[in-house]
């Protein structure tokens, strides 16, 4: 994460607070052993990722250190710190989809909208994530936007399928 | 039967990205318009394996199969299939076919499988445990509980010979049976659906298509081993498989399947969903289980094996989503009879995600024993667009690239070890001519490193260092003796590295060493990459004789280093070209040569 990303995200995280569902997802979910993942994974499905602010109520919640819950959200590849586009394109970069031309798309993906893997577009609007394999190889090469999958793809579909997402 | 006809539609992941939901609503509304709605039942079902050319349809009794099937074609198979009898011929397989009803048994790619893992998916709606039980299920539960001791059912799985279908192919029976020997108040069954292996989707399938039979296996298992309580660990990134899992675990307690006095015995069993969070590592079953901890998913030292120390610290059993799925099968029909599928020492079926350069690539499963040729070239079809096989590939980052030479092997745990590769988990992946065997290892190195938990230096500091050799060789400047270094670390990364991610790390590199001398030697003594993919070893110049100056690739390159007067020649800048290929696609005249 760049320093300007760092405190852009500062800047809007302040404001963001636990919501009383959430609160009440992890009191139930507190005096089970072995909760934190799934606490983490409620929290990133309700802001997208998890803030750093929520990453210490976390902890203070659970009454565990903030450092355990920092070293499981940089453990594992699904938890992000960053907030992600509007829309995130996830292309598969498995085997078969590798093989088949994912890192040209992620290339046309990059050119197209400006922002290198990984980050979010100026306007907030698109994502780019290059995702581990997600199951649909038969489709390869395959991007996933918000979840919906898009299969045997060339570069020339890209625009079109941004375009259907733009602004939406 | 209680309706006329029925239509299964698949609903795997595959089948659903290619709108077989909205082909559902379709076939709903169409059937309904011809009032067929009391002869006709759409079923939607799990993957029927065809994935390349879905969404799949099939109606019954007839069993006509359709590919490729779109929301538009809804109409037309309900008025001319449903009303006058008649099968859409252009939406079948082979169009040509001359039987009016071409079946699913008539397509080769289903032609030398045998279904025991995936016997329900593409049968039954994995969303209705009544289409399960209607299949036999749980009928393997009820004949354990009632007729087997822990004893009979660990006899009958050593009969079968069923070995784990995680990767390692440790005997299923001797896990249970170490587990169920170990006394202590309470114990855990848990299933590892955690499957991290890129180009691989098996497990997915199955518990998509028939999540059932990993309950009932649990289950049977817990019974065996002396546990009350089962946990699934399944990747976050498989919300279908989950949505799915959580209804089977709510329908079979609704039916006193599970829970408290199963069927009104004294057994008691639940199960709990853990979903994991991306680490390719947490396939290891002591990472597995620091994971569902909620730490970080990091091995630790075996022994103790988890069959004594598990799960907090408890005597867990851990098996995988298709050695589950196997076993009602083989408690229903015995384990003698498992054991008549397979070789010597493999035995039974194993499922593979045949993907890559393939005509037909989807979800298979053969008999051990199979060869690969007959994977490939028959079920598989052959390569795609008529081009040359290569090599395939086989067990994932783990794996090993098998050459052409000895695709005439019987796949069977050993054989595959001999190769240098190993079975895995299942995947499958066949490479073409276009594919650089230094560029696919790089790949696999690439994917291996970033998933190395970094607690032991054999994989945290022989990995990075395997990939610096080898991108090495990919860029031109590698030599003899960066090969020789490669050897020689992978020889202590395979002894030393605590888990088997570090110990398998090294076999795809050893396998091109052995295999693939030709190309590596291409790469390291004529800096050239035969197959013209390692970026570094390209070339791209434009023949003057052949370039009328339309100024297209110019235009067309990302980094502005192509000049040239229009209707004059254009020159590319050697040193500013990032070889992308760009100007090779965009040019007409074919005055763009790539060498």
């Amino acid at each position: 994460m760049s320093e300007v990303q760092g405190q852009a995200a500062g800047v809007e995280e302040e404001d963001v607070k636990l919501t009383p569902e959430l609160i009440a997802f992890i009191a139930e979910w507190k005096p089970q052993p072995g909760n934190l993942i799934m606490v983490l994974h409620r929290v990133q499905e309700h802001f997208g990722y998890i803030p750093r602010p929520i990453a210490f109520e976390v902890a203070e919640l659970l009454e565990i250190p903030v450092a355990k819950v920092y070293g499981v959200i940089t453990f594992y590849h699904f938890f992000r710190m960053t907030k992600p586009g509007r829309h995130t394109v996830a292309v598969c970069m498995g085997t078969a989809c590798y093989l088949k031309g994912g890192q040209e798309l992620i290339d046309e993906l990059e050119t197209l909208l400006g922002c290198s893997n990984g980050s979010v577009t100026d306007d907030g609007e698109f994502g780019i994530q290059a995702v581990r394999c997600i199951g649909c190889c038969g489709l390869a090469p395959v991007l996933t936007v918000d979840g919906e999958v898009f299969g045997n793809l060339k570069t020339d579909d890209l625009p079109e399928i941004l375009a259907q997402f733009r602004g939406k | 039967m209680k309706y006329k006809q029925y239509v299964l539609v698949c609903s795997g992941t595959a089948c659903e990205s290619s709108k077989s939901k909205d082909l559902i609503d379709a076939l709903y509304h169409e059937v309904l318009a011809a009032d067929l709605g009391a002869d006709i039942q759409i079923v939607k079902t799990g993957c029927f394996g065809f994935c390349e050319k879905g969404p799949i349809v099939k109606v019954l009794p007839e069993e006509t199969f359709y590919v490729q099937v779109k929301p538009d074609d809804a109409a037309e198979i309900v008025q001319e299939h449903l009303v006058k009898g008649r099968p859409v011929t252009r939406l079948l397989y082979d169009p040509q076919q001359s039987k009016a009803h071409a079946k699913l048994e008539d397509i080769d790619f289903y032609q030398k499988q045998v279904r025991i893992v995936l016997r329900n998916c593409g049968v039954i709606d994995p969303d209705s445990i009544d289409e399960y039980i209607a299949r036999d299920g749980y009928v393997a539960l009820e004949k354990v509980l009632f007729e087997m001791t822990p004893e009979g059912v660990i006899d009958e799985l050593r009969k079968s010979g069923l070995r784990g279908r995680g990767g390692a192919g440790f005997p299923t029976w001797r896990k249970w049976e170490f587990t169920r020997q170990v006394a202590s108040d309470e114990k855990y069954v848990m299933c590892n659906a955690d499957e991290g292996d890129p180009g691989a989707y098996m497990d997915r399938s199955t518990l998509e298509g028939d999540p059932h039979s990993i309950l009932e296996a649990m289950m049977i298992a817990g019974y065996t081993c002396g546990s009350c309580k089962g946990i699934i660990y399944i990747r976050a990134e498989y919300p279908l498989a989950i949505e799915r899992l959580n209804r089977a675990i709510s329908q079979a307690k609704e039916y006193g399947l599970m829970g408290e006095k199963i069927l009104g015995t004294d057994f008691c069993f639940d199960i709990e969903i853990r979903l994991g969070a991306g680490a390719f590592v947490c396939g290891e079953e002591t990472a597995l289980i620091a994971s569902t901890e909620g730490g970080r998913g990091m091995p630790i030292p075996r022994p103790p094996f988890p069959a004594v120390k598990g799960l907090w610290d408890k005597p867990t059993v851990i098996n995988n989503v298709e050695t589950y799925a196997s076993i009602p099968v083989i408690l229903m029909k015995g384990g003698d009879w498992y054991a008549k599928i397979g070789t010597e020492t493999s035995k039974g079926t194993k499922v593979f995600a045949l993907t890559g350069k393939i005509k037909n690539s989807g979800l298979i499963e053969v008999p051990m024993g199979t060869t690969l040729r007959d994977i490939i070239f028959g079920i598989g079809g052959g390569i795609k667009d008529g081009k040359k096989f290569k090599a395939v590939q086989t067990g994932g980052p783990s794996g090993g690239l098998i050459p052409e030479q000895y695709l005439d092997t019987p796949i069977d745990y050993e054989n595959l070890g001999k190769l240098g590769s190993i079975v895995g988990s299942g995947g499958m992946i066949v490479m073409d001519e276009d594919d650089c065997v230094v560029d696919v290892t790089k790949f696999y190195l690439d994917f291996s490193v970033d998933e190395s938990c970094g607690k032991c230096a054999p994989c945290r500091i022989g990995g990075k260092t395997l990939l610096t050799l080898l991108d090495r060789v990919s860029k031109g400047t590698g030599t003899d003796a960066d090969i020789a270094s490669m050897k020689q670390l992978s020889t202590a990364m395979q002894r030393a590295s605590l888990c088997g991610l570090g110990q398998t790390t090294p076999n795809p590199v050893l396998s091109i060493i052995r295999h693939f001398e030709d190309e590596l030697n291409a790469h390291i003594k004529d800096r050239h990459c035969p197959a013209g993919k390692c970026s570094a070893l390209v070339r791209y110049e434009i023949d003057e004789e052949a370039c009328i100056g339309c100024t297209v690739c110019a235009r067309k390159c990302p980094v502005n280093c192509i000049a040239g007067e229009r209707k004059q020649p254009h020159v590319i800048d050697q040193e500013r070209c990032v070889k992308c290929g760009a100007c090779l696609e965009a040019c007409k005249f074919n005055a763009v040569i790539k060498s």
